[in-house]
């Protein structure tokens, strides 16, 4: 035989990957550094596909990366940075233990730091990357912005988190890129296509946070550190796409007229400067003036539109860009103003708000051309006659139906519609609620009827002509057990024999379709017998997922009815 | 002064004291402070100009009198001055209590205090002394110090004067009676004041009161002092002609300090080797964002390829929504099923819940943690790239032909045959296909006439009959019956007189001389008497019982099968008319299921538990030997053709051998849902069957193509419902017509039906 032995575990697929505290090891970095640098670095651990090898015969569980990665990590300057830092540490706990303060004044003065510029380029090598990766930071961020200023993270991060969501927003606003809105009971949703990618963002609602205690605020603190950086340069190349200045600066008009009404002493200049730019109520200044770069876009136009189909989705995302225009909304200081402003000026509404409530505001409740309202009371004290009043849920339902829908069913203290998710997209056989049809029917530009209760009961006869079908359906199913009936019929016959007796005969009705929808199921049947075991397999667990998928679309169906029953039968009663 | 006030002192004089309060810091500091205080206090009298010499309290040897006159005042400002001098007051009370050490400086404290704030009254007596000198009781001098005067209560005087002679009070103490008449009549009683310590009335001049009732007010004691003189400042920013102090310049201003040039030295040293770094500055020449991806090139990193994004969180359905549709919502079941459910489980992470207004919706607590989980996910979860199978189900379907178009075969139930009480094991159908014979448990075997379901005979033969099989052969007719350990063979007399004829020629063959298989474990035996008249012609007599009974293509020759785990006697094949049997096994090869011949060339195919073995009887050889993948056999047919093979087996499958092919099976059906129990090939036309304990009869079209390439084609086409399950059994038997495409089945429902 002759020859090396062979050892085990040193070939293969062991070779590819490295275990968590290895690869610690190697790096020589503390279990956080190491979490660390995993996260800004992007690199998270491989499963191996067979993992008992690569764990060289163990079953225990371990975390395993691959080696290519932390060979890659062993490059990253960052990690020097990262023993400067610890130096640093140590250097400052002995000035401190020796009191010797301008020891300690200087070593703070040459405090280590380090840029991400570099691994955000070499994470995101094109800018189309990194947007596709923003939503994490967006949320992320907005988040962090919500803060309050002690504890938990440093108050510049929380400065800094701000000023960059101010930044997208204005950015959103400034390129009418907002799509879509939906409130939910975490906060609302924000989706904005920019650049062709959709992006979507969730922001909580303005409270203060009680701080669980079992989340690690340093792992949520690393990623804050590299969602600022990737944003910060995202919004910089964003900014000069629309050709205006970054840092972001107001109009020239616009900030005059606002230091104007804002002359007593507001905040210090510079966070003056960010709560204005925050109120989302003026344009953005930019580098080129403004009608020159409207006529560059107008001839744009004509090359890009090439089907006819994308034609149509081109009007219809213009339409819904400017939905708002020429309207004039006015925000009641208990709705988010915010999110409102924010909305609000994406779709070229002109918006305002009580002086006292927030800087930034442009006319006064008694401006004569305001057209909507926007209270979330029950009532109004004082109403003017030449606007409405509406609940804010209004502006929300207009967007995601692309539509300025009418404000019947929004008025004050009237029960709101439910608000839809815009991001479900039903497919055939799925469940679709009644809201959702009407206000397709509305998209479509059918006028809803004028007595929505004899709707509502055609509805309901129609509901129940498909249960009628549906029990055909099941009738049909239960065909194969038919003929078992039959047989019985035929042994009770054989019993009733000795009785001899004539009964007319009934004539039996063969309906041709039905008869060829039995011969087509039974076809299949068959064939579904003659499958592969693996085919079966596949094909068993598609059909049990559209099994229960239409079990669910039922289910919804009948809550919803029994629900609308309910109602009925009360509003009866009340009547009564 | 101290010495003069006795008693409660230290004996020291006041440069002693002065020494004391040097050697403590502390204290020292805190008596500056008040030595400061008092200067002011001396500062702002000054220019009231009353006083002349009385320039410093603390100063002892000027204040000779100010014991005396400290008890005088005290007396003064315990009643009427009260609210002015809290804060010295109490100090007082504490200085009493307090030690000796610390006496000193607060009796002096004490004594600066009154002496600043009773100078006027001083000053007065002063006068009063000097100018006037009328008063006695001015020069009596009580020397028993601050102390509370009660503990004199008992005795006629009330302390000493300076002389060391007592002091006594005075003759009459006033009562209260005394008291009220001096407070009715006396116009000076207001102002007039006790003195303890003396236990005379003093009564207050003009001056005195004024005084009392500006100090009330909080006013300086002096009328003429102003509050508010201009300020004179000692340092200012005009440059003086004179320096503030002359003391001459020290040496070492003039010298380098070599201190300064040690650290000075090390600074350099540190600079020079790299350890103190120059402050950093912060180049913000192209601000803290720039456009990273100005100069994009196309070339991506290796690495970049292998990138797997994270994938995005998904997104948000009707049930999130603050205002969701009513049926989102919970039922109170549904909650209650939720809360139940491990985190894990749940569809929803969350609970819908409905506001009427925007303004109610609350934080969302789980917010921060949602947040953070997917912070984890990003970094601590492995991702993989996984196909998702997107396939159209429809598609999956294998494309079939048509049943219609593969007919005929058996579609529907056209008779049923009734009759038998047991249930019924084995059909077999004559080769004219005219009769059908049955053999059940309940002993009989019934022979019916196949078109009118009637039943032509019955044969009792006493045992619970496990198999029938009608001799293939057309000319005769003969029906071999296997029931315990016996084998019957029927000539039912169903048929033509020639066949009959025939038939009993063949049974009536000699037997051979029995010399050599005399011992032979079979026993051939002719019938009479009754079994005789019922058609009953042979009795093959076995050591064991008889499972299965299948006849030769020929009608000649007949295999018996007696299973069992340990011999190797389990299968026996009969001639009949030589009437001899033979063993054709040496070796027990495992349980034998069922046995069968080819139908043209001599081949013997043994089935047991898990293969089939097909032997050459020419050349007394295993040619074959096909593994079944199945765990045990119930039955066997073989095509006409005599290539394909068909096995049921109790777990529920039905396996097609292709002989030509492999020994493994070429296809597996697994149509059934329980055990297989019987198989059949139709004779001439491409269908087999299988039947099952489920109660049906499936009816396959397998096609076997003369071209050797050509895989045969199965394709199920009909699945036969009829018989009734009972005890768990359901269709037992199944068999085709020989020229018909019809097929027959026998269930433990005892009956038989036939499908057309």
């Amino acid at each position: 035989m002759g020859g090396l032995q062979k050892k085990k575990y040193e070939r293969g697929s062991v070779t590819n990957y490295i275990t968590r505290n290895k690869a610690r090891k190697k790096l020589r970095l503390s279990l956080p550094d190491f979490r660390r640098l995993c996260i800004l670095k992007g690199i998270y651990p491989h499963e191996p596909k067979h993992k008992k090898k690569v764990n060289k015969g163990s079953t225990a569980p371990r975390t395993f990366y691959l080696i290519k990665d932390i060979r890659f990590l062993l490059h990253e300057p960052i990690v020097g940075k990262f023993r400067d830092y610890k130096v640093f540490v140590r250097k400052l706990k002995k000035a401190y233990g020796k009191t010797e303060w301008s020891a300690v004044e200087r070593l703070r003065e040459n405090k280590p730091t380090y840029k991400l510029d570099h691994i955000i380029k070499e994470r995101y090598p094109s800018f189309i990357d990194a947007l596709r990766d923003i939503d994490d930071a967006l949320c992320m961020c907005f988040l962090f912005s919500t803060f309050a200023r002690t504890g938990k993270c440093h108050v510049q991060t929380i400065q800094l988190c701000r000023r960059l969501t101010v930044e997208w927003m204005n950015y959103v606003v400034a390129a009418r890129a907002l799509r879509k809105v939906f409130i939910s009971i975490k906060g609302i949703y924000y989706q904005a296509e920019v650049m062709g990618q959709l992006i979507t963002w969730l922001v909580p609602y303005q409270f203060s946070h009680d701080h669980p205690t079992d989340v690690d605020y340093r792992v949520m603190a690393t990623f804050t550190e590299l969602y600022t950086t990737l944003l910060g340069f995202i919004n910089f190349r964003l900014y000069h796409s629309l050709n205006l200045l970054y840092p972001p600066k107001l109009d020239s008009k616009a900030e005059c007229e606002l230091k104007e009404e804002n002359e007593e002493d507001y905040a210090l200049n510079s966070e003056c400067y960010l709560e204005k730019l925050s109120a989302l109520s003026a344009s953005l200044a930019r580098m080129v003036s403004s009608a020159e770069e409207e006529e560059a876009q107008l001839d744009q136009f004509p090359d890009e539109m090439s089907t006819n189909l994308g034609k149509r989705e081109q009007k219809e995302q213009e339409a819904q860009k400017k939905l708002f225009d020429g309207l004039k909304f006015f925000l009641n200081r208990e709705v988010p103003r915010e999110s409102l402003a924010f909305v609000i000026r994406c779709f070229g509404g002109e918006v305002s708000w009580d002086k006292s409530v927030c800087i930034g505001s442009t006319y006064e409740v008694t401006e004569e051309t305001i057209t909507h309202h926007i209270v979330d009371r029950p009532n109004a004290s004082t109403q003017y006659i030449n606007r409405y009043y509406i609940q804010p849920q209004w502006v929300y339902d207009c967007i995601n139906a692309k539509i300025v829908l009418p404000v019947e069913d929004y008025f004050l203290g009237v029960t709101l519609p439910p608000h839809l998710s815009p991001f479900v997209e039903e497919k055939e056989g799925d469940y679709m609620p009644p809201e959702k049809v009407k206000i397709m029917a509305l998209q479509r530009g059918e006028k809803p009827a004028q007595e929505q209760e004899d709707e509502e009961e055609e509805d309901e006869d129609e509901d129940e002509e498909e249960e009628e079908d549906d029990n055909d359906d099941e009738e049909e199913d239960e065909e194969e057990d038919e003929e078992e009936s039959e047989e019985k019929n035929l042994k009770k016959m054989e019993k009733q024999r000795s009785q001899v007796k004539v009964t007319p005969g009934k004539m039996k009705v063969e309906n041709p379709e039905r008869l060829e929808q039995e011969e087509k199921a039974e076809e299949k049947r068959l064939a579904i017998m003659m499958m592969k075991k693996k085919e079966k397999y596949l094909y068993d667990k598609i059909m049990f997922g559209k099994k229960r998928k239409i079990r669910e679309a039922n289910k919804l169906t009948a809550k919803r009815k029994a629900h609308d029953d309910a109602e009925k039968a009360n509003k009866k009663k009340t009547r009564k | 002064m101290e010495e003069s006030s006795g008693n409660m002192r230290s004996s020291e004089p006041t440069a002693a004291m002065k020494k004391v309060r040097e050697k403590t810091a502390k204290k020292r500091s805190k008596e500056e402070e008040e030595e400061e205080e008092e200067q002011i206090f001396n500062f702002k009298d000054k220019p009231a100009g009353k006083e002349e010499e009385d320039e410093d309290l603390s100063d002892s040897e000027e204040s000779v009198f100010s014991g005396l006159e400290d008890s005088g005042s005290d007396s003064e400002e315990d009643e009427k001055e009260s609210d002015d001098n809290d804060d010295e007051d109490d100090d007082d009370v504490t200085a009493v209590e307090s030690k000796q050490p610390k006496q000193t400086e607060e009796e002096e404290e004490k004594e600066e205090v009154v002496g600043g704030v009773t100078e006027r009254e001083e000053e007065e007596k002063k006068e009063d002394e000097y100018e006037h000198d009328s008063s006695d009781e001015e020069d009596i001098r009580n020397t028993v110090g601050n102390i509370p005067m009660e503990w004199y209560k008992d005795f006629p005087h009330i302390g000493y004067n300076l002389d060391g002679k007592k002091i006594f009070k005075p003759i009459r103490n006033k009562d209260e009676l005394d008291d009220f008449l001096d407070k009715m009549e006396n116009p000076d009683y207001w102002r007039t004041v006790h003195d303890k310590q003396t236990g005379s009335d003093i009564v207050l001049s003009d001056e005195q009161v004024e005084l009392v009732n500006r100090l009330q007010k909080g006013q300086f004691g002096d009328v003429n002092f102003n509050e508010y003189q201009p300020s004179v400042e000692f340092f200012s920013s005009d440059v003086m002609i004179h320096p503030v102090t002359n003391r001459p310049a020290d040496k070492r201003s003039f010298i380098p300090s070599l201190i300064e040039k040690e650290k000075v030295s090390k600074l350099v040293h540190a600079i020079k080797m790299g350890w103190i770094k120059p402050r950093r500055v912060e180049d913000d020449t192209r601000g803290r964002f720039y456009d990273l991806w100005a100069g994009e090139d196309s070339s991506i990193l290796g690495r970049h390829k292998m990138h797997l994004p994270a994938p995005k969180i998904p997104l948000p359905g009707h049930q999130e929504s603050y205002n969701p549709p009513p049926e989102y919502l919970f039922t109170e079941e549904e909650l209650a099923l939720w809360e139940q459910q491990d985190a894990s489980d749940r569809k929803l992470p969350f609970v819908p819940v409905k506001f009427s207004s925007l303004r109610q919706v609350p934080a969302f607590s789980r917010f921060i943690h949602e947040r953070f989980e997917r912070c984890l996910d990003l970094y601590l979860c492995p991702r993989q790239r996984k196909m998702r199978v997107n396939v159209n189900p429809e598609d999956l379907i294998p494309k079939l032909p048509k049943p219609k178009d593969l007919q005929p075969f058996p579609t529907t139930q056209s008779l049923v045959y009734r009759g038998h009480s047991g249930l019924v094991r084995s059909i077999s159908v004559s080769p004219s296909g005219q009769w059908l014979a049955s053999g059940s448990d309940d002993g009989s075997v019934r022979f019916w006439e196949v078109c009118s379901s009637r039943c032509m005979k019955t044969v009792q033969v006493g045992g619970a009959v496990k198999s029938v099989a009608w001799n293939p052969n057309p000319s005769v007719c003969l029906l071999a019956v296997a029931l315990e350990s016996v084998v019957l063979i029927l000539s039912p007399s169903l048929a033509d007189r020639q066949v009959v004829q025939s038939s009993e020629r063949l049974l009536s063959g000699q037997p051979e001389a029995d010399t050599s298989d005399a011992a032979g474990p079979v026993i051939w035996s002719d019938t009479e008497g009754e079994e005789l008249n019922q058609g009953i012609r042979l009795k093959i007599q076995h050591p064991k019982a008889v499972h299965q009974v299948a006849w030769h293509a020929k009608g000649d020759y007949l295999a018996s099968v007696m299973p069992d785990h340990s011999s190797h006697l389990q299968v026996l094949i009969h001639q009949l008319s030589r009437r001899r049997s033979q063993n054709p096994f040496r070796k027990n090869k495992g349980l034998v299921q069922c046995v069968s011949f080819h139908p043209v060339r001599p081949y013997f195919f043994v089935a047991t538990q898990r293969s089939v073995r097909i032997y050459n009887l020419v050349k007394q050889e295993m040619t074959k030997k096909l593994q079944a993948n199945s765990k045990w056999i119930s039955s066997m047919a073989v095509h006409p053709g005599g290539d394909h093979v068909i096995c049921g087996s109790y777990d529920c499958r039905l396996s097609w051998f292709d002989l030509d092919l492999s020994t493994k099976p070429y296809k597996m059906l697994r149509h059934h849902k329980k055990a297989v129990r019987g198989a059949a090939y139709h004779r001439s036309y491409p269908l087999f069957a299988s039947a099952s304990d489920d109660g049906s009869v499936i009816v396959c079209h397998g096609t076997v193509y003369n071209d050797l390439m050509q895989n045969p084609l199965i394709v199920p086409v009909k699945v036969l419902r009829g018989h009734v399950i009972t005890h768990d059994l359901g269709v037992l038997d199944v068999t085709f017509h020989p020229t018909q495409p019809w097929v027959f089945s026998s269930g433990a429902d005892a009956t038989i039906r036939l499908f057309t």
